[in-house]
């Protein structure tokens, strides 16, 4: 197990710097140039070329990349283009207000997701499987944004229960859990759960019947379990299964979504980067993604190394 | 709580009430046509520590026997009538809890594959302990040392480790004696096995029927041993019953059975095997396929394939009658055929 775990922590270092090249080069063969987005149209070849000077960009792209990758890993991601603040600090505080969104939201999806995959599971074919069905296709199918805005209409324009948008009541200070703060993250998270809720909830229904159907299951009826002894074993049975889907789920939500968080204009990761784009802000749209990957590297081995622990039969591989 | 209680068999054998009585068993399956009916009229009796061998072909109705015995086939879909009574109790009318109580604590079973009749994320200790704690009550600690008992009678060497194994990490022989110990573990009266030796190897598998013999020999548990192998009939049976399309067709003693078998199928069957001093003899053969159990013919329904088969049989369905003191068969002109058989 412990052999595992070291090979499994060195494999992610390779993929880790692969991805920081793939986000350096993706950025660069873009179209458009940041210079041209900074200086006024009327500005002379000097001062277009000072400025590339200035960033940098006149050097030979792998000597770019190997200064970049050498600032960022002493955590310099460099001066935003639009801002002039640091990339590190906006990237920071996005993150942060995208963490709370995709806890909130991850909450919601794995605990509904997990109980009505299981209960679609057990029943299948009833009534309630169908109607769990009908729920998860529904979640998969609805556009995400297309949800945001109707609940934006329903509950904050027609009703008039919740706040339409922003983070919390004033601009200024930071995340508290207090209700202004929670009403304001109740539609946003809806809007976020939803696909995740039914990936984990139609993933976790086909793994729960795929386990039923195996002869072991026989075995422990023939032993004479009771229900919830059996349950638990379909359940442990499920879980490897599980934990991969919520973890890569998770992980996309924690990549925070462009068109949610532009809807209800919550300042995270989405958000900064949709905004990065539009001003062609490289040193910041470097930032954000390379922060972002990395998040994904290291969710993925946490779950490869969480469904190794619930799964006797992948250590041995 | 002690295992090793040397309760014999002829102790045993004294009590007169037979541990299962089954009578006017049926079976049927919803398939894409209706109800199929796989199991028709089981009658069968079954004496303390004895061993019961159900021999057949595959679809001949011998597992889904088995699994009736202990409602299993409720839980399926399946129509089950007919009555079935382990130990004086009529499992039909049983209720949830009491079933689950009989299911591993009166009767073990014990299933073909072992691979797949294990759960794969648990360890095996874990698999018999939790049908101990579940049956006796008792602790953990206390059902984890039983089981460590069990593993010393079903003979796996270093217990200790391969209690905390993953089935995946023990080989088909291990994970079946495995098997065994977790369904001697509540001291059953009956042992149900369906085709326990078939997915082993040849060497394995004469190892795991020795041994299951002599566990049952010596613990004086009775076995409904399920097989369509008669080699392995012979080594391990008291008594053999034949099952051919959903009912028994000769039921007897081994010795009679297997040495002088009264049916045409049985006789068919046994012609069928290899035998040493044989070399250069024709092997017999079974003309034929099994047949389709949802359109059975009238009369017989071994009759199409039977080389002695006469017009009425495509006519009357026989009934099971004795040929000698405990041995009985289920055809129309068996005691004449007897005299003349087919070398």
């Amino acid at each position: 197990m412990l052999l595992y775990v070291v090979r499994r922590i060195l494999y992610a270092v390779p993929i880790g710097i692969g991805v920081t090249f793939i986000v350096f080069s993706l950025v660069h063969i873009a179209p458009g140039d940041p210079i041209s987005a900074l200086l006024p149209n009327e500005a002379t070849q000097e001062m277009v070329d000072e400025a590339r000077r200035e960033f940098g960009l006149d050097r030979p792209f792998l000597v770019q990349y190997a200064i970049w990758l050498g600032n960022a890993a002493v955590g310099n991601l460099g001066t935003s283009i639009g801002s002039g603040r640091p990339v590190a600090t906006e990237v920071m505080s996005a993150v942060g207000n995208t963490f709370i969104l995709a806890t909130s939201a991850g909450l919601v999806a794995c605990i509904l997701g997990f109980l009505l995959g299981i209960v679609a599971g057990l029943w299948r074919d009833r009534p309630v499987d169908h109607i769990v069905n009908l729920i998860t296709i529904s979640g998969v199918s609805v556009p995400h944004y297309w949800l945001a805005i109707m609940l934006v209409i329903v509950f904050a324009v027609d009703l008039n229960w919740l706040p339409p948008l922003g983070i919390g009541p004033d601009r200024s200070g930071g995340w508290r859990p207090d209700w202004a703060h929670i009403s304001h993250l109740i539609l946003p998270t809806i809007a976020t759960a939803a696909i995740p809720m039914a990936v984990i909830a139609r993933t976790l229904r086909a793994s729960v019947v795929d386990v039923l159907d195996q002869d072991f299951i026989t075995t422990l009826r023939a032993k004479g379990l009771r229900r919830q002894s059996v349950l638990w074993h379909v359940i442990r049975n499920a879980l490897p299964t599980a934990l991969a889907v919520m973890g890569l789920q998770l992980g996309n939500m924690l990549g925070g979504s462009v068109l949610v968080e532009t809807v209800f204009a919550w300042p995270g990761t989405g958000f900064l980067l949709a905004s990065a784009i539009f001003q062609r802000d490289l040193p910041l749209l470097q930032g954000t993604m390379l922060v972002l990957s990395m998040f994904f590297v290291f969710l993925n081995l946490v779950v490869d190394l969480v469904q190794s622990a619930t799964d006797p039969r992948i250590r041995r591989t | 709580m002690n295992i090793h209680d040397p309760l014999s068999a002829s102790a045993r054998a004294g009590a007169s009430a037979p541990i299962l009585d089954i009578s006017g068993l049926a079976v049927a399956y919803r398939g894409g046509a209706g109800w199929t009916q796989v199991v028709r009229g089981v009658e069968l009796s079954l004496d303390p520590g004895r061993c019961l061998v159900l021999l057949g072909e595959s679809g001949s109705g011998k597992s889904v026997t088995l699994r009736a015995i202990v409602g299993l086939l409720r839980e399926e879909g399946a129509k089950v009538e007919g009555r079935v009574r382990v130990g004086g109790q009529d499992v039909t009318s049983l209720t949830s809890a009491e079933l689950l109580r009989m299911r591993g604590g009166r009767v073990g079973f014990i299933f073909q594959e072992p691979m797949t009749a294990l759960d794969p994320v648990f360890r095996i200790g874990h698999q018999i302990a939790e049908t101990i704690v579940q049956h006796r009550g008792v602790s953990w600690r206390e059902a984890m040392a039983k089981a460590r008992e069990l593993f010393d009678l079903v003979q796996i060497p270093s217990a200790e480790r391969r209690l905390q194994a993953y089935p995946n990490e023990l080989s088909g022989g291990l994970r079946q004696r495995a098997m065994i110990a977790m369904a001697m573990s509540c001291e059953p009266e009956l042992l149900l096995a369906d085709e326990p030796t078939t997915a082993l190897d040849a060497t394995v598998q004469i190892q795991v029927l020795l041994l299951l013999r002599e566990i049952q020999k010596e613990r004086g548990t009775a076995m409904v041993f399920v097989t369509h192998d008669l080699g392995v009939a012979a080594e391990i049976a008291d008594e053999v019953a034949v099952m051919y399309a959903g009912r028994i067709v000769e039921h007897g003693d081994a010795g009679q059975v297997l040495l002088n078998p009264a049916h045409p199928y049985t006789r068919a069957l046994t012609n069928c095997v290899v035998q040493g001093s044989y070399r250069d003899r024709r092997l017999g053969e079974l003309t034929g396929s099994p047949p389709d159990v949802s359109r059975l013919p009238p009369g017989c329904s071994f009759a199409p394939r039977c080389i002695s088969r006469a017009d009425d049989c495509l006519r009357t369905e026989p009934a099971r009658r004795d040929m000698a003191p405990g041995h009985d068969v289920a055809c129309l002109h068996a005691g004449s055929l007897s005299a003349s058989r087919p070398d």
